[in-house]
């Protein structure tokens, strides 16, 4: 009986043990994701002098908001913003019209060339053309320098559509289209009446995704934009905040003014422009598990 | 649709059946209509930006100018002398080099790491501070590239916080963007300090899905809570494991160039110089050659084909989970 007893203190003590470990390691973890982004902030109020000196580490330090206020004088950040906002508002409309729908019509089991349908659908996840080809169809298409150059090539994404068909074909009961389609709805009106307002779920998560997609992109913006006023944001903080070291001319006093004057920019615009989504994304996290968890219960 | 199934069995019965199976053909493409309508926009826009370019891939066997149609009478085929330009060109085994070992590691440490969060999340006793730490690890998913790199620039510049830090300390500066031996690993921790959280969100999903009466009889038979984390929580994700495995060997050839081109400097070009990096200086800066540009980037995808196919087949011969 002693024994017994010992074996289960035992036990328990390693257990201890462990569920202190672990908890120290994610604790770890947390701490090295959130400093770097509670450095930016501090160095962003922080008297760029002292940032450079290396004096803030822990908490600001001679706190100003010049730097918010020489970012507001910037024209092309606010001509960005606004040129991503409107990006971001026309992809998420577009690619909800291209996939929802097309979404409910590959989970319908009854669909004539279904099969076709989705390996026309799979191929592309796993071969592509390439850069080069994807160039010359946009440009073909007569789309570079205009935004839809940016906004069309993202309105779908296979893997979004297969995650839509998934969520419907396993959250919609057939039952009830089959009530509708015996009151003699037709199946567009069954698609819009019946099923979008049942869809909320899967129309936050997918706008959610195309969004952050289309906000935080900006390759396709630089090989398709030339015309700087149509630049979107990331595109003009490419140019802000990754000045590489080579391009820096001059030595030791000039380079440092010139750390001095643009770091505390580069502080500032990435809180500006991570901002919105970083704020919003507590609120949204849910959504977004929940759309990783319809994923995988394709997997 | 068991209703419609039953209707058009019923047919049969009065019908002959080879006007019945034509028949039942036209109405199920009529009732199918509808539905393809919805498809279309889809099927368009994968045909415009998917299956076009995949076509315009013959330009790589081709002496291609800019602006030429993909197939006229004026086209000269020059068969696989791009391909075969490529592996001459100097920069053949770098790029090989560079693009496989940046894989590599970044798989070697990138895959585990979510597997690990995940389960350590799960063995967490408060389910609120899981939530919350949760929630922490997600949040750098959703910073851009952009910033991210230019985070890094911040963090590790000549004149930022770690230098910074370490002159502090009595140390020397070191420009860690202007060196090749720093690319590689501000590359995969960046990478990983983005996304393991991420990632871990599907292995999340399947441990909430163990079957708690595996864990209770665990108990009993006196095992302690790491045990029961490597013989019941560790087989229960093992099917996703698998899975998420085979998708990232068809990826490895492909990685994120794209935050690659945003790290290049010309200090460390010799290792961050990738296939896909090379690929688009080659076809779209300076003077474009694209006809070789695209045979590059034509062998990397079929490397990643070839290796998703190994990658499936051995995974259905080990543990009977494949993707098709």
């Amino acid at each position: 009986m002693s024994e017994m007893k010992s074996f289960w203190i035992k036990r328990k003590s390693g257990d201890r043990l462990f569920y202190a470990l672990n908890y120290i390691f994610l604790l770890f973890l947390a701490v090295v994701i959130l400093y770097p982004l509670y450095f930016i902030v501090i160095a962003a109020i922080s008297d760029p002098d002292a940032v450079l000196a290396g004096e803030v580490v822990l908490y600001p330090v001679g706190v100003t908001l010049s730097g918010f206020q020489k970012i507001l004088e910037r024209t092309d950040v606010w001509q960005g913003y606004w040129n991503t906002i409107v990006y971001t508002v026309l992809t998420v409309i577009l690619s909800l019209v291209v996939t929802i729908p097309a979404g409910w019509a590959l989970s319908r089991k009854t669909l004539v060339g279904r099969k076709a349908l989705m390996i026309y659908f799979i191929i592309p996840m796993f071969f592509g053309g390439g850069l080069i080809p994807f160039y010359n169809v946009v440009s073909s298409l007569h789309l570079v320098n205009t935004m839809w150059a940016v906004i069309l090539p993202s309105i779908l994404s296979v893997w979004n559509l297969f995650m839509t068909r998934t969520f419907f074909e396993s959250s919609i009961s057939e039952n009830l289209v089959e009530a509708a389609r015996i009151d003699g709805a037709g199946e567009f009106r069954i698609f819009f009446s019946l099923i979008l307002p049942l869809s909320k779920a899967i129309l936050a998560v997918m706008a959610l995704y195309y969004a952050v997609g289309q906000w935080n992109s900006y390759f396709n913006a630089m090989i398709f934009l030339q015309d700087e006023s149509l630049y979107p944001l990331q595109l003009v903080l490419k140019e802000i905040l990754i000045a590489s070291e080579s391009t820096m001319g001059g030595s030791g006093e000039t380079i440092l003014e010139q750390y001095r004057l643009a770091n505390q920019i580069k502080y500032v615009s990435v809180i500006v422009s991570s901002a919105p989504v970083i704020l919003l994304y507590p609120f949204v996290q849910k959504y977004f598990a929940q759309g990783v968890m319809i994923g995988s219960l394709k997997g | 649709m068991s209703k419609a199934c039953k209707m058009s069995s019923s047919d049969s019965v009065v019908l002959p059946s080879v006007r019945l199976d034509h028949q039942r053909k036209r109405n199920n493409l009529r009732k199918s209509l509808p539905w393809l309508i919805m498809a279309f926009p889809a099927i368009l826009v994968v045909f415009l930006f998917n299956y076009l370019p995949i076509y315009g891939v013959l330009i790589a066997f081709q002496d291609f100018m800019p602006g030429d149609p993909v197939i006229s009478p004026l086209t000269r085929w020059v068969g696989f002398d791009h391909f075969i330009r490529f592996f001459n060109d100097p920069q053949f085994w770098p790029l090989m080099k560079n693009t496989f070992l940046l894989c590599i590691i970044g798989f070697v440490i990138g895959f585990p790491l979510p597997i690990i969060v995940a389960l350590s999340l799960n063995a967490l006793k408060g389910k609120k501070t899981a939530k919350y730490l949760q929630t922490i690890f997600t949040a750098p998913h959703f910073i851009s590239l952009v910033v991210l790199v230019g985070m890094l620039t911040l963090f590790f510049g000549r004149y930022g916080l770690v230098n910074n830090i370490v002159a502090s300390l009595g140390g020397e500066r070191f420009s860690y963007f202007l060196e090749n031996s720093a690319f590689r690993p501000l590359y995969i921790l960046s990478s990983n300090w983005q996304d393991f959280g991420w990632s871990a969100i599907i292995y999340i999903a399947a441990l909430s899905n163990v079957d708690p009466g595996l864990h209770e009889a665990a108990i009993l038979d006196g095992a302690t809570r790491f045990q029961r984390v490597i013989h019941v929580d560790l087989p229960a994700i093992m099917p996703m494991i698998s899975v998420m495995l085979i998708m990232s060997i068809g990826g490895l050839m492909g990685v994120g160039y794209e935050k690659a081109l945003l790290m290049q400097t010309d200090g460390n070009l010799g290792v961050s110089e990738l296939i896909a990096t090379y690929v688009y200086k080659q076809g779209l800066t300076g003077i474009p050659n694209q006809g070789y540009a695209t045979a590059i980037g034509l062998f990397n995808s079929v490397i990643n084909v070839v290796l998703l196919i190994i990658a499936n087949t051995t995974s259905k011969k080990f543990s009977e989970t494949s993707l098709f």
